[in-house]
């Protein structure tokens, strides 16, 4: 391999990646790549402190997102991305937490922690990166996989009912949802760019093309192909009611900025409530004193 | 062609690290001003990478910086050269 040259000119991503671990692991076509420059062009427009931003991801494709941005990352357990952002947003609340996951980690296996952090509105930004399937294990059904795809344990097509996220994520008490396709990049950028601005739970879903699997079960090409389809099918709607952006198998896209709004965050309330109760004994925790 | 005074277009250099490349071609096809074309030659890990063909259209967008899932390809603003324009200075 090349040495390190310093005269070279590098690309300015280099600056946020463990780059001993570059290449990747992810397929051809994959669009995990694009979603995770979109975040790091995100974290240098915004510029925030580094050293205060943590990385979670839980365990998949998306999962080895933590183990590429030279960040504080933890990858955890299967499903358990949300809990361990909990964990760390309370010890130091001064973090920005981000969780970098999957469907399968989010919605799947890790689906109570999901809504449970958003009923507490804890301030963390979640960024869902959707690719129908199961991915990493061989393209198994998923929560989200739609209506009559095919996959690795529905050979005849998928006959169960999938999850709409943003409507999960708004039910369940989220203060910001999107949803964007990975060609969509300019707009993940500012979506995320918004989110890690905000107080709250945040919760962001990206749609990307699954070469190996979902796309090569279901005949519908490689990532090229996929990108088009986005291209043709998605629909910018704002403000859109999340109870109408269910995704059918190849059907229309709705993507934008569904939910936007303020609320007290579970530190707020507790601090809120705690101090009512105690009074003076109460030592408000997680609040910027200087 | 519409003229903005004397505001020039940017102008971008793409710089590609050729063994990088999977091949997945999203830049050449989300090029908005088709800078960039597959090449017939193949990389260390036999893929196919993108070449610059049409240089001096790039408009520095960073499209392709942004879409390439492999961190393969970048691009940096071309500084101004002497084009025998030094008389026009920018408002």
């Amino acid at each position: 391999m090349k040495k390190d040259n310093p005269t070279k000119k590098q690309n300015p991503i280099t600056d946020l990646l463990r780059m001993d671990r570059i290449p990747h692991i992810w397929c051809p076509g994959c669009g995990i790549g694009t979603v995770l420059t979109s975040f790091a062009e995100a974290l240098r427009k915004s510029e925030i402190d580094l050293d205060k931003v943590a990385v979670l991801s839980g365990i998949g494709c998306t999962g080895r997102v933590a183990g590429y941005v030279k960040m504080d990352s933890i990858h955890t357990t299967h499903g358990r991305a949300v809990p361990v952002a909990t964990g760390v947003k309370l010890a130091n609340p001064e973090m920005k937490v981000v969780v970098f996951s999957g469907d399968g980690d989010i919605s799947g296996i890790g689906g109570n922690h999901f809504i449970h952090a958003a009923r507490r509105n804890m301030d963390i930004m979640i960024i869902c990166v959707n690719n129908f399937n199961y991915a990493m294990t061989g393209g198994q059904v998923a929560a989200t996989t739609p209506k009559g795809a095919n996959a690795s344990t529905a050979p005849y097509g998928n006959f169960e009912y999938s999850f709409n996220l943003p409507y999960l994520a708004e039910a369940s008490g989220a203060t910001y949802v999107a949803r964007w396709t990975a060609l969509h990049l300019r707009r993940v950028t500012k979506s995320i760019q918004e989110a890690l601005g905000k107080r709250g739970f945040s919760f962001i879903e990206v749609i990307t093309p699954c070469v190996t699997l979902y796309a090569r079960r279901n005949r519908l090409g490689d990532g090229l192909n996929l990108l088009k389809y986005y291209h043709e099918k998605s629909e910018i709607q704002h403000g859109a009611d999340t109870r109408t952006v269910d995704i059918s198998y190849q059907g229309k896209l709705i993507v934008g900025k569904f939910v936007d709004i303020d609320k007290p965050t579970f530190l707020d309330c507790m601090n809120e409530h705690l101090g009512k109760v105690l009074g003076d004994k109460y030592q408000p925790y997680g609040v910027n004193n200087d | 062609m519409v003229h903005f005074g004397n505001l020039k277009p940017k102008k971008g250099k793409i710089h590609i690290e050729k063994d990088m490349c999977k091949g997945c071609a999203f830049c050449v096809e989300y090029c908005p001003k088709d800078v960039l074309e597959l090449s017939e030659e193949f990389n260390v890990k036999g893929y196919h990478p993108p070449v610059v063909i049409k240089e001096d259209d790039c408009l520095y967008c960073q499209l392709c910086e942004t879409i390439c899932p492999e961190f393969a390809i970048f691009v940096t603003l071309k500084e101004e050269e002497e084009e025998g324009e030094k008389g026009e200075s920018r408002p």
